[in-house]
């Protein structure tokens, strides 16, 4: 785990850090960070439960207790990683453990959203790509050029795969989309005056600012 | 591209900006949150010193944390208490709507909304929890979100998301007796798997899905995000309508048919185009099972477990890991699996129809010795009228414990949960390794009659048997 953790912030222009590998598919967040840890008010306390249940099974065997995976802030995975429950707290897990960047076959939704909300780009690549990346234990991946969507090496570089969305707000910094989305406050509020159920629900005072 | 479905209809009619980046700036109609994935965000408004746009539009709820046993304050867990005296707080601070404890109308979060009458035809629904798709039952575009934007829907009442692609799923005929919605969205996702749905939409429609009751509709939608879709709906119909006619917080009088009139345009064109149809016939549909790690690892309850070289390579890896950690062998029969623990309950099938369908196959009979079955009611109105139909006497006289509302072993944050590698027969969701609060608990999930069913024999059961 990185000593003092400092949220990332800003523009995002490259990830330096060693890569650590995680194998299986459909790793749900449940396994990331198990529903016990989930009684907290804060996010800041959840590094050292990452994948809690899973280390303990394995009694130090897990990469996240692995001497040479420490410091690794590339997490490499198979597919549908982060399927299941919708908690941030699973990728604040991994920020907090000192996991920047993911490379995988396939991400579920609402995992990959959170990650891009909180500053953790996730890249794709095919099935057999990253076996390889898995399998060979002599290649080191040290850094990802978030412009160029590339992960290199001493010897090659590997393209990667993100949807431009994402990759644009990295670069632009605005990642956090609150300050975006507060841009169009008169948008916003022409929106909720069109909106046809504002109209039949006024008199309902659920739905009227207290 | 998807043209003129209901989910097109409704994202337009929410978009407020195309963002730069390329993904669409959309209004979130009804924002409901609770107290496990709430605090960080009100704890982000106060560090960039931000209100909340429109407290009207947020309702809040605890049912993560609450325990079903005793629910006199301050509860008996600390982390619990602070969790509920956070979310007491912000909602005092913000000025939202707060249905606690006591209130009447307090319950698991997707039970309550449509129950009130907050969840309607042609919204957007968005709450910090991954089952907001079960709002979709009423033609609404419902989905999960994280605490960043649950923050960002209590900031700007919008956040920033890609379009979805729409997927319909079309079930012909009927659902054959004995066998409920539950089974046939646990065998939808068995064939479409549990990462088919990323990307997408899925749209439920056909002969089926239009038999269906509005909660049942709730149990299909709900389980979307299990086949990888964030969000899942169904077209309002009469039936639709009705359900929310007269609710707490439905539009009344002139309002009524104003709102009736335009729920009624709501529905996705006979001519519309979508991204991708796939057809399921419903008459074939078995009471279906899950025997492993996730809720596409299914079987009817007379098939076998599948052996390795019958799936495809791409879900071998999962089965395997699945055989491990449940302990059964390739090409066994799910029927007469020994169970431990019976529990009736969750967002997914703790509504009174779920109630009633477990209560009718309890009537008379006694659990089997040495299983703990316990029923906990989805909210505090469903367990009002579950009472007044006596449901609950027949589920305590059978030897079920009855419960105080709350998510409960679904996903045990509060004190019930599974003990050592003990197996479930669960009417919940979630399946995954630990899910039920032991590292090496072991869940199977079903409908709700068929656990009252594996609940009087002990084992896995045909609830048809006893029908």
């Amino acid at each position: 785990m990185i000593e003092q953790f400092q949220a990332p912030f800003g523009p995002i222009l490259k990830i330096v850090g060693k890569t650590i590998v995680l194998v299986g598919d459909d790793i749900d967040t449940d396994r990331i960070i198990p529903a016990r840890f989930l009684k907290c008010v804060n996010f800041d306390n959840l590094g050292k439960s990452v994948f809690e249940d899973d280390r303990k099974n394995l009694k130090g065997k897990h990469p996240f207790d692995l001497e040479s995976n420490k410091g690794s802030s590339i997490l490499i995975v198979n597919s549908n990683f982060g399927c299941g429950s919708s908690r941030e707290h699973a990728p604040q897990a991994l920020l907090r453990w000192g996991i920047r960047a993911i490379i995988g076959e396939s991400f579920a939704e609402i995992f990959y959203s959170n990650c891009i909300s909180i500053g953790i780009p996730c890249y794709t690549l095919p099935k057999k790509i990253i076996k390889n990346i898995q399998e060979n234990k002599n290649e080191h991946f040290y850094e990802i050029d978030i412009k160029e969507s590339i992960l290199k090496s001493k010897v090659f570089n590997l393209d990667l795969q993100i949807k431009n969305s994402s990759k644009n707000m990295f670069l632009s910094g605005k990642w956090d989309a609150t300050s975006t989305l507060l841009e169009n406050a008169n948008l916003i509020e022409q929106k909720l005056n069109d909106l046809p159920y504002t109209k039949f629900n006024q008199s309902n005072e659920l739905f009227e600012t207290i | 591209m998807s043209k003129d479905t209901l989910f097109d209809k409704v994202w337009d009619l929410h978009k407020v900006s195309s963002l730069p980046g390329g993904s669409d700036q959309i209004f979130i109609g009804l924002h409901l949150i609770h107290e496990v994935t709430s605090p960080q965000a009100f704890g982000a408004l106060k560090d960039k010193n931000l209100k909340v746009k429109f407290p009207g539009r947020t309702v809040a709820t605890v049912d993560h944390i609450v325990p079903t046993d005793n629910q006199s304050r301050p509860f008996k867990d600390n982390l619990a208490e602070q969790m509920i005296e956070t979310l007491e707080k912000n909602c005092l601070q913000h000025k939202i709507r707060f249905f606690n404890i006591g209130s009447g109308n307090q319950g698991i979060v997707h039970v309550v909304a449509p129950e009130l009458g907050l969840t309607q035809p042609g919204m957007t629904i968005a709450c910090g929890d991954s089952h907001t798709s079960t709002h979709g039952a009423f033609g609404s575009i419902a989905f999960g979100i994280g605490t960043s934007q649950v923050r960002d829907v209590l900031a700007t009442q919008t956040i920033a998301m890609n379009k979805l692609k729409v997927r319909q799923i079309w079930c012909e005929n009927k659902l054959s007796h004995g066998v409920y919605a539950k089974d046939l969205v646990l065998h939808i996702i068995n064939r479409l798997g549990v990462k088919a749905g990323v990307g997408f939409a899925y749209e439920f429609a056909g002969p089926a899905i239009n038999s269906l009751s509005i909660e049942e509709r709730m149990t299909i939608c709900n389980m979307s995000i299990e086949g990888g879709a964030r969000c899942g709906y169904i077209n309002p119909d009469e039936k639709t309508f009705n359900y929310i006619k007269n609710k707490l917080c439905a539009p009344k009088n002139e309002n009524w048919d104003e709102a009736l009139s335009w729920w009624k345009s709501l529905k996705s064109d006979a001519n519309s185009i979508y991204d991708d149809v796939i057809k399921f016939d419903a008459s074939k549909v078995e009471p279906t099972i899950t025997w492993g790690i996730t809720p596409g690892q299914s079987v009817g309850i007379n098939q076998k477990i599948p052996l390795l070289k019958e799936l495809s390579p791409n879900d071998q890896f999962i089965a395997e890991e699945a055989f491990e950690y449940m302990g059964f062998k390739p090409g066994q029969l799910i029927k007469d699996t020994p169970i431990d623990v019976c529990f009736i309950g969750s967002c997914t099938n703790g509504r009174i129809s779920d109630l009633r369908v477990a209560a009718k196959v309890l009537k008379n009979k006694k659990v089997s010795q040495n299983i703990k079955a316990f029923v906990v009611p989805g909210s505090e109105k469903v367990a009002k009228e579950a009472k007044i139909e006596g449901l609950d006497k027949i589920f305590l006289d059978a030897g079920f414990q009855w419960r105080e509302p709350g998510c409960s072993m679904c996903l045990a944050m509060n004190s019930d949960k599974l003990i050592g590698n003990q197996i479930s027969a669960s009417s919940s969701n979630r399946n995954f390794k630990g899910r039920q609060g032991s590292p090496s608990g072991r869940t199977l999930l079903m409908s709700p009659a068929m656990v009252a069913a594996a609940a009087i024999s002990g084992k896995v059961t045909d609830v048809r048997d006893f029908m």
